[in-house]
């Protein structure tokens, strides 16, 4: 737990979305699934609130997919317990639980109009035939498909589909809805659109969204909160901005966003002062906060590429180092060595004089900002000392 | 690839020759020469004029053949509505096994091709004559059952009466469910292992038990795969003669029996033939409707 102190003092309190609730709906406890001999989730214990929009987020393989199965009733669990508004779900099979699921395919039924499609589940259910009519078109409303009852779904487009997936969902109205890489099959326009769509429909229907992703931007974007995965171990539940700016391991700074990984020596350890030698720098990276780890040891200093500031230098003047830069701000110096121009942001990879290369990017402010710099030109690098994390793991 | 095949005409045509001669030769030739044999007449021992007849047809379709035809799409009917019950099941169950397993069962309904039908159909008569195991096995519950209830103090059941079940209606039903069942899998098994699994998942999330889903999802899905089981068991148990042959009685025959009399002891190859084109039109009209049913559930999705 590196940047505990960091974490606390510096980040800003998560903004609460009105909508969350204290109560916790879902309730993982010491969770274990092992299929065989591998163990796909590994003893995760996890609390989610009403009207969260949680993400579980990882790689493939991660036990992320498993994890919400199991909430669904598909996969049972090894070992743990898992509760859905304080009640143990162990015993009740998927069509009893107050859960309903997106499938990643959508799964829509081939076979059936959508309003049927829609109607599916309250028929299974039992309810009224007046009543489920007005539900369903209640429900194509909502997500926007009045008067496509009557279409087959291979009439309908990638989009369209997944609004029948979510309209059949959410028609039975239950405590969570659970999402299966919902915009993982749509093209990048349609990914955007949707993005901003799920987030005010979880808004407008006040359910608690669980959803499975591999995608980082997604999941940063939508959720209000996220847990990281690995290897079938929760690596870190936090908010979207605590996850991308307090990383709390490795693992979950390099998933999340890009960065660059410095391996260092803590040196000096204060409240309000840090020092990490870091070999590949040549140099000393400077903090303005404690770590809360043992002088000596190893630690990483993760700098995403954004909070790098590049300056122009003169040929030759490579003399300056760290140490006579202004306090507080860390500075080196490198060379340009590849430009990657992105439109909204141009991507330079500069080469240090050891050899190591460092990720920056640049927003273009102007429309000549990407003209600043050139291929082979010497460069310095700085940034404050309250941009990089600290992490011991 | 395919581009360069049609235009490498000769080479194209050196290897499709072959095939198309032994087609012509074995198969269209022959058929042609039994169709002509249709509207002849007999004029002696080995010798018939194709004199364009009608005849053989009109007795054809006298009542005597037409109760046979009729009897033979009921057996045949029949034995596909048992292939279906018992096969659906066992092609689901394949089909949501172990993939380790699924190869083992999949041999399993395959292991039976491999003997000789002939074989195969003698092996039953052993097990269903009336010194078969089946009998062997009822005997031996019904003396023990018989000396438990002497045991308890109740009359004994008297002597075992064996089973008739050969040489009836109900043998040539049992042989040809057990002959064409793989027939009946395999086409479902395909169907059900091809199927998206999110859908039935889909289903049993939304409140339906399994035996809902079944029906609701699993059948209508798999109504192309059921089809086709359905029309390639019920054509080849339409045409059975070995079965029908060997474990049916008297009044069992089937239609292929007569046409094979015909051929051969009443030497009557024109009336033969005509009875064979009768049956391959009526296999004709079953693939004509199972290609109605597809289109129109192919029209649905």
């Amino acid at each position: 737990m590196a940047d505990v102190a960091h974490a606390s003092s510096n980040a800003p309190a998560p903004k609460p979305a009105p909508h969350v609730k204290d109560n916790a709906i879902i309730r993982f406890e010491n969770i274990t699934k092992r299929f065989d001999k591998v163990v796909a989730v590994d003893t995760v214990n996890l609390e989610i609130k009403e009207g969260e929009f949680f993400a579980l987020l990882g790689p493939s393989g991660c036990g992320k997919t498993t994890l919400l199965r199991m909430l669904a009733g598909f996969e049972t669990p090894t070992e743990g317990r898992i509760l859905i508004d304080g009640k143990d779900v162990a015993a009740l099979p998927p069509n009893k639980r107050p859960v309903n699921m997106v499938f990643q395919s959508y799964a829509v039924f081939p076979h059936m109009k959508v309003s049927d499609n829609v109607a599916y589940g309250l028929k299974m259910d039992g309810v009224a035939a007046p009543e489920i009519k007005t539900r369903v078109s209640e429900a194509l409303e909502l997500v926007k498909l009045g008067g496509f009852g009557d279409r087959m779904p291979d009439q309908l487009s990638g989009g369209q589909r997944q609004r029948v997936a979510l309209a059949r969902a959410l028609v039975k109205r239950p405590r969570v809805l659970l999402l299966d890489e919902p915009l993982s099959a749509l093209d990048a326009k349609l990914r955007d659109q949707m993005r901003s769509e799920l987030t005010s429909l979880q808004e407008k229907v006040g359910i608690t969204f669980i959803m499975v992703t591999h995608d980082q931007d997604e999941a940063l974007a939508i959720a209000t909160r996220c847990a990281v995965m690995n290897r079938g171990v929760l690596a870190q539940v936090a908010t979207p901005a605590d996850l991308y700016e307090f990383p709390n391991s490795r693992f979950v700074a390099d998933f999340v966003g890009s960065v660059n990984m410095f391996e260092g020596v803590l040196e000096k350890d204060e409240p309000n002062e840090a020092h990490v030698r870091c070999p590949e720098l040549a140099a000393t990276v400077y903090l303005d906060h404690g770590v809360t780890g043992a002088r000596g040891s190893t630690v990483w200093v993760a700098l995403r590429p954004e909070k790098i500031e590049m300056h122009k230098r003169p040929a030759g003047s490579s003399a300056m180092k760290m140490e006579d830069a202004p306090q507080g701000a860390n500075v080196v110096a490198g060379v340009i060595r590849d430009i990657v121009y992105l439109g909204s942001e141009t991507n330079y990879e500069v080469e240090l004089e050891g050899g190591r290369r460092v990720k920056t990017f640049r927003s273009n402010l102007t429309r000549y900002d990407q003209e600043d710099f050139t291929w082979d030109e010497p460069v310095w690098l700085a940034w404050h000392a309250c941009s990089p994390a600290v992490l011991l793991s | 690839m395919e581009q360069t095949w049609r235009q490498a005409k000769a080479a194209f045509a050196a290897i499709s020759i072959p095939p198309i001669a032994w087609l012509l030769l074995f198969f269209i030739v022959p058929m042609a020469v039994i169709w002509a044999y249709s509207f002849g007449e007999n004029t002696g021992p080995v010798t018939i004029d194709f004199t364009g007849t009608f005849s053989n047809y009109m007795r054809a379709a006298e009542p005597l053949y037409l109760e046979i035809f009729w009897k033979s799409v009921l057996v045949a009917g029949l034995t596909t509505i048992l292939c279906l019950l018992v096969g659906f099941p066992v092609a689901l169950a394949i089909a949501f096994a172990s993939p380790r397993m699924k190869a083992w069962l999949l041999l399993l309904i395959m292991l039976p091709f491999w003997t000789n039908l002939l074989i195969r159909t003698y092996a039953l008569i052993a097990v269903l004559r009336e010194q078969g195991y089946v009998n062997f096995t009822l005997e031996w519950l019904w003396s023990n059952a018989s000396g438990l209830m002497t045991l308890v103090g109740l009359q004994p059941l008297g002597e075992f009466e064996p089973l008739t079940l050969l040489y009836n209606n109900t043998a040539v039903v049992i042989g040809l469910v057990y002959v064409h069942l793989p027939f009946m899998v395999l086409p479902l098994y395909s169907a059900l292992d091809r199927m998206d699994r999110s859908l039935m998942e889909a289903s049993l999330d939304l409140g339906a038990g399994h035996m809902r889903t079944i029906m609701q999802v699993v059948v209508p899905l798999a109504a192309p795969g059921i089809a086709s089981g359905i029309l390639i068991t019920f054509i080849p148990a339409l045409g059975a003669y070995l079965t029908p042959d060997l474990l049916g009685g008297t009044d069992s025959q089937m239609i292929a029996n007569v046409i094979e009399r015909q051929f051969k002891r009443a030497n009557d190859w024109p009336f033969g033939a005509a009875l064979s084109f009768m049956l391959m039109y009526l296999t004709f009209i079953a693939i004509a409707v199972q290609a109605l049913v597809q289109r129109r559930s192919e029209r649905r999705r």
